[in-house]
């Protein structure tokens, strides 16, 4: 048996979540004495993958893979799993992954664990922590199937380098039309800038900056750290911040290393949607407004005045460092 | 068209989260439920179409007795009729073959789920049900549109939004973008006594294993407090960030 990772890729590279992945399906493979296998969707170049210990890559050259297709990916990596005696298949939490995955399980009729946080509390019987009821609890799963998938949370294990020599497979299953019922007619993305799924930091802005104009240096705070943009619910509604920019229960779920919340009041929905993010800042002119109860770090005061004095000073710290 | 609406019945998100016997049950214990909220966006969508185009709407939920009031919101909301499966759900798995069974019988061309609930926060039942039925499968829906038997719809991307066209029967896992916070409903006097009218079907559920269980529930670590600093004393935050937190 061998432990199969989905090594999600974009514009012909793979995702950094798909480096935390195979570091984490190593350190479960050393357990189980096994090996990792990853299977790649169209990308001519795989070695970045030796330097976080998988030890065979599978690669599709379909040229009708190159664009992601949930049902098609996951008849591919059903027929990986049958060919390389997968017991356990591993993807990440990202949006095409959270899709991918429950299709994957009934493909193998595997149980499925979602929101998997850290490594698996027990491998006999498989046992993993996972978080539920929007990050206000754990939950420990058991998975009765032979064949078991797992979705990680991002950055719940981290990325950590393990030099290997992993061997390159063509693997070109059979698929059918049925397999490519919906078609992409157009994506609409904002190119150059970090998305909120790739972000390790992520800079968000709340009603308490009064409106759309004050953005510009939310934006320059978020260049300043490399970190992506965000926002609370009403900004969105307001229409002051594209949709896709909104955090939060009923918005864009946010597990990142640094979380910044401006003129964020931290309404409970707002917490469910960012609290697996590791640290949390909070700058507030209300001191009784309840971000400060989740925080890690915070400033009383006014937003117009610290986040222009905040920036300066970063960008003193980063020519520095 | 048909629809079908699968709706979570779950704790109102302000509802404290506690657990009982040993921390493996939930404590429902003055927990308000409310109709998932991922579902309701897919819900008032369905009622788009019915006002729209004609459709019968049908909700269905697997739950026991407890969980009708939730059926009945979504009947006063305006579905046409309800089917509640009458077993306490005990995975994804379990609940996706029921959901399944109704959705063969019934014929739907179109079914609506959450993309997950609020409470498990699973995300698996839209996407198993495609898996068993074969249908197309859209998730992280944010728009949808259907002429005869083609739909049109836009998925949410990290980064973006995928225009995609597909054909029915197709199943969604719809998120707010279906329509907007603005407009869902808040269930009208006559709406709530035309619904008690309404035909709730109830349905004995067929053998069905679980593939998974949940163990045991823990909460997290209670938090420290946080560390105020000073607003003119931004280097000190640099400084913690940097040497305390290691994140910058």
């Amino acid at each position: 048996m061998s432990i199969l990772i989905y090594a999600e890729s974009a514009e012909g590279k793979f995702k950094k979540v798909t480096y935390e992945l195979a570091s984490y399906a190593k350190k479960v493979a050393t357990s189980l004495g096994t090996t990792v296998t990853a299977i790649t969707f169209n990308i001519a170049d795989v070695s970045e993958l030796s330097k976080y210990g998988v030890d065979k890559v599978l690669k599709t050259g379909d040229p009708k893979l190159t664009g992601f297709n949930a049902k098609a990916y996951a008849n591919v990596i059903k027929q990986a799993t049958q060919k390389e005696n997968v017991k356990l298949v591993l993807l990440s939490s990202t949006t095409d992954s959270l899709y991918l995955a429950p299709l994957v399980a009934v493909a193998l009729e595997a149980g499925f664990a979602s929101n998997v946080v850290g490594l698996p509390v027990s491998t006999s019987p498989f046992q993993v922590k996972r978080t539920a009821f929007s990050n206000k609890a754990f939950n420990i799963t058991e998975i009765s199937t032979e064949v078991k998938v797992l979705s990680l949370s991002k950055n719940s294990y981290g990325i950590i380098e393990n030099e290997s020599a992993a061997t390159e497979e063509a693997f070109n299953p059979a698929l059918s039309d049925a397999d490519f019922g919906i078609k992409v007619e157009t994506v609409e993305k904002s190119s150059g800038k970090v998305t909120i799924a790739d972000a390790d930091i992520v800079v968000s802005g709340g009603r308490g900056l009064k409106g759309p104009e004050n953005w510009g240096m939310i934006e320059e705070l978020a260049a300043v750290l490399g970190a992506a943009t965000a926002c609370s619910k009403p900004v969105s509604d307001l229409g002051w911040r594209p949709h896709g920019e909104h955090v939060g229960q009923t918005g864009k779920p946010v597990s990142t290393n640094l979380y910044i919340a401006i003129g964020i009041s931290g309404a409970i929905q707002h917490i469910a949607g960012i609290n697996a993010s590791k640290v949390k800042v909070v700058i507030n002119s209300d001191p009784e407004a309840p971000f400060f109860k989740v925080a890690d770090y915070g400033v009383v005061g006014d937003a117009f005045e610290i986040v222009p004095k905040l920036i300066e000073k970063l960008k003193v710290f980063k020519a520095a460092n | 068209m048909k629809i079908l609406v699968c709706i979570s019945h779950v704790p109102d998100t302000t509802s404290k989260i506690n657990f009982i016997n040993n921390d493996s049950q939930f404590d429902t214990n003055g927990v308000q439920y409310v109709i998932n909220p991922n579902d309701e966006f897919g819900l008032t969508r369905a009622i788009w179409f019915q006002e729209q185009q004609g459709a019968h709407v049908t909700v269905v939920n697997v739950g026991g007795p407890e969980t009708e009031s939730t059926l009945r919101k979504a009947l006063a909301i305006g579905a046409n009729e309800a089917i509640r499966i009458n077993s306490t759900p005990t995975d994804g798995f379990f609940v996706a073959k029921q959901l399944a069974e109704v959705i063969k019988t019934g014929s739907y061309d179109l079914i609506i789920a959450g993309k997950e609930s609020l409470d498990y926060n699973g995300g698996m039942v839209p996407g198993m049900l495609a898996g068993l039925l074969g249908y197309n499968f859209l998730n992280s829906c944010v728009a949808l549109t259907v002429e005869g038997t083609t739909a049109k719809a836009a998925r949410e991307i990290d980064g973006g939004k995928e225009i995609v066209s597909t054909t029915l029967p197709l199943i969604i896992g719809g998120q707010k973008g279906l329509v907007e916070e603005k407009d869902l409903r808040i269930p009208n006097m006559r709406g709530i006594m035309t619904a008690r009218t309404k035909t709730l079907t109830i349905l004995e559920p067929i053998a069905a294993s679980s593939e998974t269980k949940v163990v045991k529930f823990e909460k997290p670590a209670p938090k420290s407090a946080v560390k105020l600093v000073s607003a003119d004393n931004l280097d000190e935050l640099i400084n913690l960030l940097h040497n305390e937190a290691k994140v910058i």
